[in-house]
């Protein structure tokens, strides 16, 4: 496994559409996850209608893959309920600790681009810290705790 | 004749096991050379035994070596006496140790001073004893160039200052801290100093007399020598008014059910069974910090420093932190490219055998002090030679390719 393999086009065109990128008027959950190797940090916004998430919005100061994966979660993750963005989630990290799951990238096949930092374990954080974030927003908007306040953990 | 860094690269087996390696991130940890590895096989391997507790021979083989590893510590420092000598298990151990020791005096109404510049070991400790003692933490502040302001520590001095931690040499900048002044305005008000050494002392012995700081921390594994081995070093007339920290044998003078008395320092500061090998190694290791050249390799690590500052200079993508004239740094240099996350930096540098840090470095207010949340690192030591400047500058060339 080389870094060429690691930063090919699709994930270098995913971290630069930074699909859902920004901030939400009135977010039901908002987290804020760190990587505390890197400082990279992620912060998470979400709106949940009928047990959906009906819109999000996140801000990454990160690399490369961090930037790709929460672009992926803002393609994907809308519409999603929270279970099945806990098994992707789950399933990222199962493949990235090299044991994916039958089809684990059948319904995000975005995810299919980070197979490369299987390689690299010092990465994984980086793939997994947007994940962390939205579950983490998604804990607090189903607990109806935001209060405008970061609701999520820092590490 | 001319410094050979090739003939000392030849030392470590780590360079010759890969020899197109470009090891640049000594400021994490440097190698370990063969000498130092050979005393660790011999004590391992022949003297391995409890110290300051069997009379058979062996264990007296295991005290006396690990006797002989305090006092090559204290040659390195020039301190007055073994004493003066605490073993840890690293600059972080150590800092905590004296923030515990030290701190167990300070209470409300008291200030401590650090900089802006410190390593999370170098901060973290304070600001915990800020908050458990109501002590305040005051923050000394970075000039221009990111080298702290000790010409500012006036503004900071009264009679409510009791204690200075502040680094020897940033981990980030690579700036020198200017001690003197430092020393001067803390001692004027009583206060005493405490240098964080982890990085100086890699690129030469600091001489804590001549310093005249009051305490001083620095981790074997940055000298060339193993991990989980550190100091403390205090001043005699300091150590001797501290607690102890970490209670248990070898700390005591005698215990009964009613009262314990405790031994003399060292002694008193270093409870259960000490790194008795890992002493042996560093030991080792400053004995053959102590066996080269210093004018030369000081001479060495400034040319291709600036060169490597010259050439990130003249890069319009490039913004260096910290100081440009070696005059005023160690060759620590930490950069930030435009467009390019130092993580992924590091990690395609990583593929051509040019081994960086990407980062905070656990540096994340100076970070912040600079507008910034990471940055890559390229840390020299004596070993390093043209070659590898010429392999990272080719490297940043391929990774801006691959990245943007």
């Amino acid at each position: 496994m080389s870094a060429a393999e690691l930063y090919q086009a699709a994930l270098k065109s995913l971290a630069q559409e930074a699909s859902g990128h920004g901030r939400l008027d009135a977010p039901g959950g908002r987290a804020l996850a760190d990587n505390p190797l890197c400082g990279d940090r992620v912060e998470m916004e979400v709106s949940l209608a009928e047990g959906r998430i009906a819109a999000l919005a996140h801000r990454v100061q990160g690399c490369l893959l961090c930037r790709a994966s929460a672009s992926a979660i803002g393609r994907r993750a809308p519409g999603a309920t929270p279970e099945e963005v806990e098994r992707i989630a789950g399933a990222l990290q199962a493949m990235l600790e090299g044991s994916p799951p039958p089809g684990w990238d059948s319904s995000w096949d975005e995810l299919a681009a980070f197979a490369p930092a299987q390689a690299y374990r010092s990465r994984h954080g980086c793939v997994l810290l947007p994940f962390r974030a939205l579950l983490e927003a998604l804990r607090a908007a189903r607990a109806g705790v935001d209060d405008g306040h970061m609701s999520g953990r820092e590490q | 004749m001319s410094f050979d860094s090739r003939a000392l690269r030849r030392q470590f087996p780590l360079f010759t096991r890969q020899p197109a390696l470009h090891y640049l991130d000594n400021a994490a940890t440097a190698q370990l050379p063969q000498v130092v590895l050979d005393a660790l096989i011999a004590h391992e391997t022949g003297r391995r035994a409890n110290v300051a507790r069997g009379a058979y021979p062996l264990a007296e083989e295991a005290t006396e070596a690990y006797a002989l590893a305090r006092e090559r510590v204290r040659r390195f420092l020039n301190a007055a006496s073994v004493a003066e000598v605490v073993f840890t298990s690293g600059t972080t151990a150590s800092i905590n140790f004296f923030a515990h020791g030290f701190g167990a005096r300070l209470g409300a109404g008291d200030e401590i001073l650090v900089s802006e510049a410190e390593h999370h070991s170098n901060f973290v400790p304070w600001q915990q004893l800020a908050e458990r003692s109501g002590a305040r933490l005051r923050l000394l502040p970075l000039a221009a160039d990111g080298r702290i302001d000790a010409a500012r520590i006036e503004q900071f001095v009264s009679a409510r200052l009791k204690l200075v931690a502040i680094t020897h040499c940033s981990n980030v900048t690579g700036a020198l801290t200017d001690l003197a002044a430092v020393v001067r305005a803390a001692h004027a008000v009583g206060a005493r100093v405490m240098v964080d050494g982890a990085q100086a002392a890699q690129h030469g012995a600091p001489d804590v007399q001549a310093l005249g700081v009051d305490a001083y921390a620095f981790s074997g594994h940055k000298c060339f020598g193993p991990n989980a081995i550190g100091v403390l070093w205090v001043r005699a007339e300091l150590l001797e008014t501290l607690p102890p920290v970490f209670a248990g044998g070898g700390m005591v003078g005698h215990v009964s059910l009613a009262k314990t008395t405790y031994a003399e320092p060292p002694a008193r500061f270093e409870a259960g069974t000490p790194p008795i090998a890992q002493a042996v190694g560093l030991g080792a290791a400053l004995e053959w910090m102590a066996s080269l050249c210093w004018p030369e390799i000081r001479a060495h690590e400034e040319r291709l420093g600036r060169c490597l500052l010259d050439a990130l200079a003249a890069m319009p993508d490039v913004r260096i932190l910290g100081p440009r004239e070696m005059r005023e740094r160690l060759p620590i240099v930490a950069f930030a490219v435009d467009g390019v996350h130092p993580h992924d930096l590091t990690q395609v540098l990583g593929d051509y055998g040019v081994c960086l840090r990407g980062g905070h470095h656990c540096a994340q207010p100076l970070h912040a002090a600079f507008g910034l949340e990471a940055s890559a690192r390229a840390s020299l030591a004596l070993y390093n030679d043209d070659a590898d400047i010429d392999a990272l500058l080719a490297g940043l060339d391929r990774a801006r390719t691959m990245l943007r």
